[in-house]
């Protein structure tokens, strides 16, 4: 039988055997942020392990730091020292650092396929669970905890037991209006926060191969919304182009081995998979959440659901989660006044993101009673949509521009939704408190996000 | 990491789906560095707290017999969200030890077993009925895991068996590291590295 993407990387990468299942997986990349990298240099040192191989981990503070423009680390005293000691212990190691305001800072899983540090058929681990989004160029990426983290620096390996693997097509052509965010939070819609537990990921059919890089990162990072460590597409010539002159990726007669490597990755057409899920793209809308997990999600012309009609073992959550985002069941979703705006987050928050967001905003205004954020999810990202004007664009329609950094989408740092109000986000997570105590969140696309900002409530992207 | 063998004690029935790491610990608490010990009274704090501070008196960490539960009954994809490893420190520091639900987020998962948190699966059907047993008898019912043995004694006595890999078993039962066991093979890390570097260069930077 043949094997699948993920098998080839995996078996590819296994040190030993260890038994029950379990394998010492090899580690090729570590990428270490404010939070939990800092940290984790900080815990191997005391335990007397320096890392194995610094010049394979690379560091980018993006959690603990404020996007106010002309920000330093002390704008967000709490996060200061994290910065500081990030440097430190970098510096100490001979870890290459890209701090504030340097090219190759921003938010890591933003850098690391912007400077090709992710390449396809890699091992990349992060103490993040959106690590999964690495897997957009073919790479094997997941999220580790501190602890876990701590082993990959000391011995640049993972005590890891192999998941099943989880096949979901996307079939069809894109309608108008539907952006890669819409299609992940379609398919988790579908099958439910839980269906991904234990097993890896492949994103596969016409829809997926039709993608540039950019948007199969935003599918794969969502992978952990539906319970997945990891989530992955197969590498073609689109993945080759996106990486050919970057700065990490291979250069002249390396470049050529790699490629006749990477071409030998793609499943194998007879390769099983433990579960299947086929998406067609011709019912698939514009999509925002309405509650407090990401499979709380509808078309956004679709009413808010009824949590009496809906599956009893649901009932209680549905009912919660209608309680705490201040909605009526059965009431259209589409015009619901919104306070807040967020567009940024590794999720959403690249060039294409930006793009897209200012198709929408470009010669209109936000409504007046909405705050209006756009955070690149880069120093690069931030310095190529200045010098197309995007920031102009945005400011005209009075939108905010700020520094790269993870900023609202975690509410690490000091900036918030303030309780109650109500937040149309591109990031991740509608979590009860994720974006600050008791704000509201309702993802959705950056086009999405910017119509409610033009219209001052949750918009219909595709009526504008 | 802590031991664990066997506990015995009241379990808290949160019977809720989809219980995320960020409703567990609010991610300030750990850009507070206020130490891993101290993030217990921050357990849970969106649902124990009201907005005014004052508790939730319907939040069953609230509720007497329950303050101290060294054991959480939940329903499925407990622990799922974010890779915090603050979250399980945290329900450490609230004095839990062990988790019975019938599935977890993996990353959740695997941190448990880095630190001596004991997440046990169940069907849910079965952690429901413990869930009953548990209301049926407040303050007097009590919950047995038992690591050695791979079973729950519910409140009325009944044995229940579950499942938990080996390799992991062995390691909380001893209190091991995975570092001190991985640094043993250090030889063949390095025979790894080598042979790839021969035919992976540009992973090599």
């Amino acid at each position: 039988m043949g094997m699948t993407l993920f098998d080839k990387i995996w078996d590819g990468h296994v040190v030993a055997d260890l038994g029950n299942g379990f394998v010492l997986l090899h580690i090729d990349r570590l990428l270490l942020h404010d939070l939990s990298g800092a940290r984790a240099l900080q815990e191997a040192l005391a335990k007397g392990y320096p890392p194995a191989q610094p010049r394979l981990a690379f560091a980018t503070p993006d959690h603990a730091v404020s996007t106010a423009p002309g920000r330093t680390e002390e704008t967000f005293a709490p996060g200061a020292p994290l910065v500081r000691g990030m440097r430190e212990s970098t510096a100490r190691f001979g870890i290459r650092m890209f701090d504030l305001g340097q090219d190759g800072n921003g938010i890591v899983h933003i850098v690391g396929p912007e400077l090709a540090l992710t390449l396809p058929g890699t091992t990349l681990v992060c103490g993040d669970s959106h690590t999964c989004t690495h897997g957009g160029l073919g790479a094997l990426a997941f999220g580790v905890g501190s602890s876990e983290l701590v082993h990959a620096l000391a011995t640049q390996t993972m005590v890891q037991r192999k998941p099943k693997r989880f096949r979901a097509s996307f079939e069809g052509a894109i309608p108008a209006g539907v952006t890669p965010k819409d299609m992940i939070l379609h398919l988790i819609g579908e099958v439910g926060t839980a269906a991904g537990t234990g097993h890896a990921v492949e994103y596969a059919g016409s829809a997926i191969r039709s993608l540039p890089i950019e948007g199969r990162l935003t599918i794969c990072n969502l992978s952990i919304e539906m319970g997945a460590r990891t989530g992955m597409v197969a590498p073609d010539d689109t993945t080759y182009q996106y990486l050919a002159g970057r700065d990490y990726a291979p250069k002249g007669a390396l470049w050529d081995r790699a490629l006749a490597h990477w071409r030998t990755l793609p499943g194998d057409p007879d390769a099983a998979f433990d579960r299947e899920h086929v998406v067609d793209m011709a019912r698939v809308a514009p999509q925002i959440t309405w509650g407090t997990s990401p499979e709380h999600v509808i078309a956004v012309d679709r009413p808010i659901p009824d949590p009496a009609t809906g599956p009893e073992d649901k009932r209680a959550a549905w009912t919660a989660a209608l309680q705490y985002q201040g909605l009526q069941p059965g009431k259209p979703i589409e015009g619901t006044k919104v306070d807040w705006v967020f567009i940024g987050s590794c999720t959403n928050s690249r060039l294409s993101d930006l793009h897209a967001a200012a198709a929408i905003a470009r010669g209109r205004r936000k409504a007046p009673h909405v705050t209006a954020w756009v955070v690149p999810g880069s120093e690069r990202v931030k310095r190529e949509a200045e010098a197309e004007g995007l920031d102009k664009v945005f400011r005209e329609a009075g939108f905010e521009w700020r520094e790269p950094g993870c900023s609202m989408c975690i509410a690490s740092n000091g900036e918030r939704v303030p309780p109650g109000q109500r937040c149309v986000s591109t990031s991740n997570r509608n979590f009860v408190g994720r974006q600050g105590p008791g704000a509201r969140t309702h993802l959705a696309s950056p086009a999405m996000a910017a119509a409610a900002a033009i219209k001052g409530a949750i918009a219909d992207v595709r009526k504008l | 990491m802590e031991k664990f063998t066997k506990v015995t004690g009241v379990a808290a029935p949160l019977m809720r789906q989809n219980v995320d790491t960020d409703l567990i610990i609010r991610i300030e608490r750990l850009v507070d560095n206020t130490g891993r010990k101290g993030l217990g009274a921050h357990c849970f704090e969106q649902l124990r707290l009201r907005p005014d501070g004052s508790e939730n008196p319907d939040v069953v960490f609230n509720q007497a017999p329950y303050r101290d539960a060294p054991i959480i009954l939940a329903a499925d994809n407990f622990g799922c969200g974010s890779s915090r490893e603050g979250a399980v420190w945290a329900l450490m520091g609230m004095g839990v030890k062990a988790v019975i639900a019938p599935s977890y987020g993996d990353i959740f998962y695997n941190n448990c077993f880095q630190n001596g948190l004991l997440p046990v699966v169940l069907p849910l059907a079965e952690v429901e009925r413990l869930a009953e047993e548990t209301r049926a008898a407040p303050g007097n019912a009590r919950v047995t895991v038992d690591l050695e043995t791979c079973t729950v004694v519910s409140p009325t006595g009944r044995t229940i068996a579950f499942q938990v890999d080996g390799r992991r078993q062995h390691a909380m039962l001893n209190g091991l590291d995975d570092i001190a066991q991985t640094m043993s093979r250090q030889d063949e890390i390095a025979a790894w590295q080598a042979a790839d570097k021969a035919t992976r260069p540009w992973v090599w930077l």
